[in-house]
């Protein structure tokens, strides 16, 4: 970009832009930035201000922050299905980001140290199956899971670990790529000298390797936990009772209701619901910038 | 991402003598480890065997002995290691991503749906029932509702014998019951039901048909309210050889296999039909029926029209980010990268259920305070709403674009720039020449993968507009702001009728597009390579 070279050649002449030159070529940008950012900031301001508002309908919300009171989260946290849903979001997510570190783990070691038969035909279906996302199927998902409820009623519609289940078939596809390459990197010489020492394949992976591998599962952990999180076509079909819901599904049904919604309920529920997500973000965004997530895992 | 990666020269079955895992040495507490999960998987899995033989589900049976044989071969046999280890990833991989999409696309194939839930079998069952009336000239009975072993029953009394039958035995006599004034209260090995729990089970009451005898011919007691019987028959004869239904007015319904359906010469069914293959008339229904095939031509239209339009606003105001503050003169560019960012921090689904809020036409923020009162129809008109859907998604995207941009921006070294301004090329030139078909490399990838999800994008549509405005008159309900996968979802769920294997197709087609997609962003990412 120009600027690189630019700012070398003001520095030699001028370490200090004034005046005119300085607005033409830095000043606006700061101008800029103030727009952006109230851009950015005022959804997340309304809804902030929508959630103190103890009003809490959607005309009472107008006017950012003319009333003050932490009524709305009081009322979220007794007299409403949010904290089950808070609980279901968490066990959902929590289940499936370690189902899938753990699931993707074991296949990218078997994919990275051992010579089998199928092992580059598995990886080409690997490469092949991670292009369609899971939710496309999400009828046939349904009818599965209709089928299943009939035999394994806790894997059926309506429940928890069905869902869970449902999301941890689509682990192997979406990460064990992103670990392969990770596992790669670490060289074969370590296991010989384990194996070579008495360890056997076990403790090579779950003693050895898993530990050098920590900071990638941590990420595809993570990753895994907050596209969960967020995922809302396949929790909404398969939970139907209300408190079953997982956030996404429960929020949905609060905030679409636009006549009778109880729109300080959701506001409050929103904001509650982003706190964790908006931190994790921000610890991951090096993650997602890096090109590991393509395409953006927002839900 | 890619199989280039050389995996380490790592030949486990070397030379040396194959090491015994702890897990088979009785001495160390992985085999006890391994020994409880394996009882638990097989108790899990001979669970469902059972459950499976019980429902009659012979396929599950025999995926689940097959699964199980192979698990224990795998887990308990010295070779197969790095089965060990793919197994449980891929017995989820298979069932709930393969299976599925596969079953898709025989779905596809079918008029699975509401009306077309089961195999013919049932359905015959179905129609019988359905299709009672009371017969003339016999008498109601007070009857009592009782619970056999979990499973409902009626009670009567007739001719000072007390009666009892469920929905699965014919009415037969019960000793030691207890009547008082014509009506059974108390049933031994039964519990009755009081009325409360009547209510409660309403719907159980009301489609209870207890045979009179083992004659389907005698017809069946049933109840409107759970307090009288009456005796009632099937209006139609089901004649099992010819395969036909006659009602009471001649009327010979005949199974039709290629509809699902029994059919009588005026062309009215009975439903409900059962599941049949329809062949491609799922997939050719868009493009011959002519109240669906204009909104679909439409639906599909707009559907590319936002991934493309999606993808290159927030990359637009995403790169325009990037390059303007890329200039270590702007002081606080950690804050405002950290401000940028906010909105991708944000849950998406929330954020598309705040913009709902905020562009609602009577009360949201947008009209009332910024516009002054404004009531302009943001997510009811077709334009706006799509003008409102990808404005939103701006919102949400730009800055990922921004991230991604920035950090492509940083990778692209000095001289280069250099050598362009010694070349006296225009910042512009530079740009257009240099910066960017650089930035291409590494970004062109993501834009694509970008397109890919935003096609797919079905939160953002369900939750900001639902797809509405709808198209009047469509025999679905689908609207002028619905993409492909909004379409599904609705044909499948939320048309009243659920139409299964319409949905499925519609899937088929979107499958197609995806793997398209997905094929031309590795063939770029090749060729962009090869520039280098």
């Amino acid at each position: 970009m120009s600027t690189v070279a630019k700012i070398e050649l003001d520095n030699a002449n001028d370490t200090r832009l004034r005046g005119v030159r300085w607005w033409k070529e830095v000043g606006w940008k700061h101008l800029f930035a103030i727009a952006m950012i109230a851009y950015c900031v005022f959804p997340i301001l309304y809804v902030l201000s929508a959630a103190l508002n103890p009003g809490g309908t959607l005309t009472g919300s107008t006017r950012l922050f003319t009333a003050v009171s932490l009524q709305n989260f009081t009322e979220l946290f007794t007299n409403t299905n949010f904290p089950r849903w808070i609980l279901n979001s968490f066990i959902v997510s929590t289940v499936t980001a370690v189902g899938t570190v753990i699931m993707g783990a074991a296949a990218a070691y078997a994919f990275s140290r051992f010579r089998f038969v199928g092992r580059r035909g598995g990886l080409t279906a690997l490469l092949i199956i991670q292009m369609f996302p899971q939710m496309l199927a999400f009828i046939a998902i349904f009818l599965l899971l209709l089928t299943l409820r009939d035999i394994y009623p806790f894997l059926g519609l309506e429940s928890l670990f069905g869902l869970i289940a449902v999301y941890l078939g689509g682990a192997l596809g979406a990460n064990t790529f992103l670990m392969y390459g990770f596992f790669n990197t670490i060289p074969a010489e370590l296991d010989e000298a384990a194996k070579i020492d008495g360890a056997t394949h076990a403790q090579i992976f779950w003693g050895m390797i898993m530990r050098l591998v920590t900071p990638i599962l941590a990420v595809v952990g993570l990753l895994s936990f907050v596209g969960t999180y967020g995922e809302f076509i396949l929790a909404r079909i398969v939970l139907a009772r209300p408190e079953n819901y997982t956030l996404a599904v429960g929020l949905y049904v609060w905030g679409s209701d636009e006549r009778n919604a109880p729109w300080g309920l959701f506001a409050a529920g929103a904001v509650v619901a982003a706190v964790p997500i908006i931190l994790l973000f921000m610890y991951l965004q090096k993650y997602i910038v890096s090109g590991l997530t393509a395409g953006g895992v927002k839900g | 991402m890619s199989t280039d990666t050389q995996p380490p020269e790592a030949p486990p079955t070397s030379t040396s003598a194959p090491q015994l895992s702890h897990a088979r040495d009785l001495s160390r507490p992985g085999f006890y480890v391994k020994l409880v999960l394996m009882m638990l998987v097989n108790a899990f899995g001979l669970y469902g065997i059972m459950a499976a033989f019980g429902q009659e589900q012979w396929v599950i049976l025999a995926v689940l002995v097959v699964t199980l044989v192979v698990a224990d071969y795998v887990y308990f046999s010295k070779r197969s290691i790095p089965a060990k280890y793919l197994m449980p990833g891929l017995v989820f991989l298979l069932v709930y991503q393969i299976y599925v999409m596969a079953n898709t696309a025989v779905v596809a194939f079918t008029n699975y749906g509401d009306g077309h839930n089961d195999l013919k079998g049932p359905a015959i069952t179905q129609i019988l029932k359905t299709s009672d009336r009371r017969l003339d000239g016999t008498p109601t009975y007070p009857v009592t509702v009782v619970d056999v072993n979990g499973s409902l029953g009626f009670a009567v009394v007739e001719d000072d014998e007390v009666l009892v039958g469920t929905q699965e035995d014919p009415l037969e006599p019960v000793t030691g019951a207890v009547e008082s004034g014509g009506r059974v209260t108390q049933v031994p090995g039964a519990s009755v039901l009081p009325l409360a729990e009547i209510q409660q089970r309403q719907n159980e009451v009301l489609d209870l048909r207890v045979s009179v005898s083992d004659d389907p011919d005698d017809g069946w007691l049933r109840t409107d309210n759970g307090t009288m019987a009456y005796q009632a028959r099937s209006v139609l004869r089901y004649d099992e050889a010819a395969d036909t239904f006659t009602a009471e007015n001649g009327t010979v319904y005949t199974a039709d296999p290629a509809q699902g359906l029994y059919v009588a010469p005026d062309g009215t069914s009975l439903s409900p039909g059962w599941r049949v293959f329809v062949g491609t008339d799922n997939f050719t229904r868009m493009f011959t029926d002519s109240r669906l095939q204009g909104p679909f031509l439409s639906i599909l239209l707009w559907t590319f029209a936002f991934a493309i339009l999606s993808v290159l606003t927030t990359f637009a105001l995403g790169l325009l980010l990037a390059v303007v503050f890329n200039d270590e003169r702007v002081k606080g560019r950690r804050f405002y990268r950290a401000m940028f960012i906010l909105p991708y921090a944000f849950p998406g689904f929330l954020a598309a259920l705040v913009w709902k809020g905020m562009l609602n036409q009577n009360f949201g923020i947008i009209n009332q305070t910024l516009l002054n009162g404004a009531t302009i129809n943001w997510l009811g008109d077709g334009t706006l709403a799509k003008l409102s859907i990808l404005g939103v998604n701006l919102w949400l995207g730009f800055p990922y674009m921004f991230l991604i941009c920035t950090g492509a921006l940083q990778s692209i070294p000095g001289e280069l720039t250099e050598a362009g301004i010694m070349d006296g090329a225009g910042p512009w030139r530079r740009f257009w020449n240099l910066t960017l078909p650089l930035l291409m490399v590494s970004v062109a990838p993501l834009l694509i993968a970008s397109f890919a999800f935003n096609f797919n994008n079905f939160s953002l549509i369900y939750m900001l507009t639902g797809g509405g405005p709808n198209y009047p008159g469509a025999p679905l309900i689908i609207g002028e702001t619905d993409i492909l996968i909004s379409m599904v979802y609705s044909v499948a769920f939320e048309s009243g009728v659920r139409q299964f294997g319409l949905a499925s197709a519609l899937s088929i087609l979107i499958f197609v597009v995806v793997g398209f997609i997905s094929w031309l962003g590795f063939r770029q990412t090749r060729k962009l390579e090869e520039i280098i």
